[in-house]
């Protein structure tokens, strides 16, 4: 325990590091976990570069597919890298992760469940020394907004990866799969965890003083403050839909799965 | 129905001190002040506390109760069970003066810091013209009871004593944000958020959120805000850029200089 802390000189000589008495350690537990899973999951399926592609679904870890190497049908915009040898995924999913690691929500989630600092309010934090955002790497989690940029440009290609998607296996249009209903769902939650987003909330009008000379943005960022205050919901929620879109799309590209198909 | 509850205070002051036992009456409808002046009242004539209005407004009994940052007065028996332990401390991250009473005046230094509210100088008091969606933001963050609870729990300075010359705790954070967003003030307050309050101190773990009593979003409505703000200034090369070529239309000025830190 840092003795610069709690315990130090002047301050009442309490001894615990806490006097907490509820499950204060469960939620930073689950968060770990919760986190962890989705990590090793993540690094399998984008270092793998298989099991991607699934006409007409394509994983969300491998759009936009950008090499000579994707999967034929799943290039995108002509596949123009030739000479990116590795996985397609890591030219892309780079971009998530950043959004994700400097999103103001999981700040919060690995500062308390992985760095423990602090695990849960009015619990001390096991580190001597604490320097904040202050100073690299961590001082980058200022540059948030370029990932939710970037995320944007993203989110829209993933969203015509979902209309894409309601054609049939043979690329005719008027159909729709189980995978048809992952990716749409996917891509609308994805679009709510983006814009619920505090650099969004800044820049559609956060950032203005005067609201009354901007009715529009004020109204604007009205919309996405409501929608900011379940910023939370959202990022949990775009997690579960990305792993449960893309373990669909694996099941059916190595054919452990049919597509069941509605029409 | 009253009952006998168990009742554990921390007792002593800056040289030491321990948690002591007592059994104490608890009646229907009482919170826990109502316990510790009962204390007082019968078994420990001399117990130091620190209150005020008994109506969670004045923001003065402030401590720990089992070990959650609380106001004694909002603290209600009936959130408890009749054979629990309730233990009651002063505030950990403050020098303790005796007893449940800790000295604060850490809190004024930075208050101190602050750069005051600076209208238009051709504007005179009496002719201030806001519309109300301009000062609503402002107007969130002026429930402010100053209870310092948010400053207490906030791990930077809890667990880090050195940390308290450089970083003014989410309390004065919410202020320079409710300065930064009024639409009557002149000064830019942005650097002096960096460099003489630690804004980068912040990572955003929302303790100073959960604690106030007032239900303030410290860490959405104000901190985050803020520091998306000075990302705009400081850390967003194409906002920057795009600046130069704007006119300067709120006409802000720089901060005047204040007291500094003297710790």
């Amino acid at each position: 325990m840092a003795t610069t802390g709690i315990e130090a000189p002047g301050r009442a000589q309490i001894g615990a590091k806490t006097l907490r008495t509820d499950a204060w350690w469960i939620a930073p537990l689950l968060t770990f976990l919760a986190l962890t899973a989705f990590v090793v999951y993540s690094a399998w399926r984008v270092f793998s570069g298989k099991y991607y592609f699934y006409e007409p679904y394509i994983s969300v870890y491998y759009s936009p597919c950008l090499t000579t190497s994707c999967v034929p049908g799943s290039e995108f915009a002509g596949s123009p890298i030739s000479w990116w040898k590795m996985s397609p995924a890591l030219l892309v999913a780079w971009i998530p992760l950043a959004f994700r690691f400097t999103c103001y929500y999981y700040r919060k989630a690995y500062f308390r469940s992985f760095w423990l600092s602090p695990p849960a309010c009015a619990v001390a934090e096991p580190h001597s020394k604490y320097t904040g955002e202050r100073r690299l790497p961590l001082i980058l989690n200022n540059a948030h907004r370029y990932a939710f940029y970037l995320g944007l440009v993203l989110n829209v290609i993933l969203t015509w990866d979902a209309i894409l998607a309601f054609r049939n296996h043979n690329g005719e249009w008027g159909h729709m799969g189980l995978g048809t209903v992952f990716l749409t769902v996917n891509a609308a939650c994805l679009w709510l965890y983006s814009l619920s987003c505090h650099s969004c909330r800044n820049a559609v009008g956060g950032r203005i003083t005067h609201f009354s000379k901007h009715p529009v943005r004020y109204q604007m960022w009205t919309l996405i403050s409501k929608l900011n205050s379940r910023h939370m919901m959202w990022a949990w929620i775009s997690l579960c839909t990305v792993v449960v879109a893309d373990f669909y799309v694996y099941l059916l590209a190595s054919g452990k799965l049919t597509d069941l198909t509605f029409f | 129905m009253g009952y006998t509850a168990k009742f554990k205070v921390w007792r002593g002051d800056d040289t030491g001190g321990g948690i002591e036992d007592f059994s104490v009456d608890v009646n229907e409808g009482e919170v826990v002040l109502d316990i510790i002046h009962r204390l007082q009242a019968t078994q420990a004539p001399d117990l130091a506390v620190r209150w005020n209005c008994k109506a969670g407004k004045c923001g003065s009994c402030s401590a720990e109760v089992n070990g959650k940052p609380r106001l004694m007065c909002m603290t209600r028996m009936s959130t408890f069970t009749e054979d629990e332990t309730i233990t009651v401390t002063p505030m950990r991250t403050f020098p303790v003066i005796r007893d449940l009473v800790t000295d604060v005046s850490y809190n004024y230094e930075k208050a101190r810091m602050v750069p005051a509210f600076a209208p238009p100088a051709d504007l005179a008091p009496g002719d201030y013209r806001m519309a109300q969606v301009d000062v609503e933001r402002s107007q969130e963050f002026r429930k402010c009871i100053e209870c310092f609870m948010c400053n207490n729990v906030c791990h930077a300075v809890r667990d880090h004593e050195e940390n308290k010359t450089t970083f003014s705790g989410p309390r004065f954070l919410m202020r320079i944000a409710e300065l930064d967003m009024h639409p009557l003030d002149t000064v830019d307050r942005r650097e002096v958020a960096v460099e003489d309050h630690g804004v980068g101190y912040c990572n955003i773990t929302k303790c100073c959120t959960e604690v106030c009593p007032e239900h303030i979003k410290i860490t959405d409505n104000a901190i985050i805000p803020l520091k998306e703000r000075i990302a705009d200034k400081k850390y967003d090369p194409i906002f920057s850029i795009a600046s130069l070529f704007k006119r300067n239309k709120e006409g802000r000025q720089s901060a005047p200089d204040t007291p500094k830190a003297t710790k």
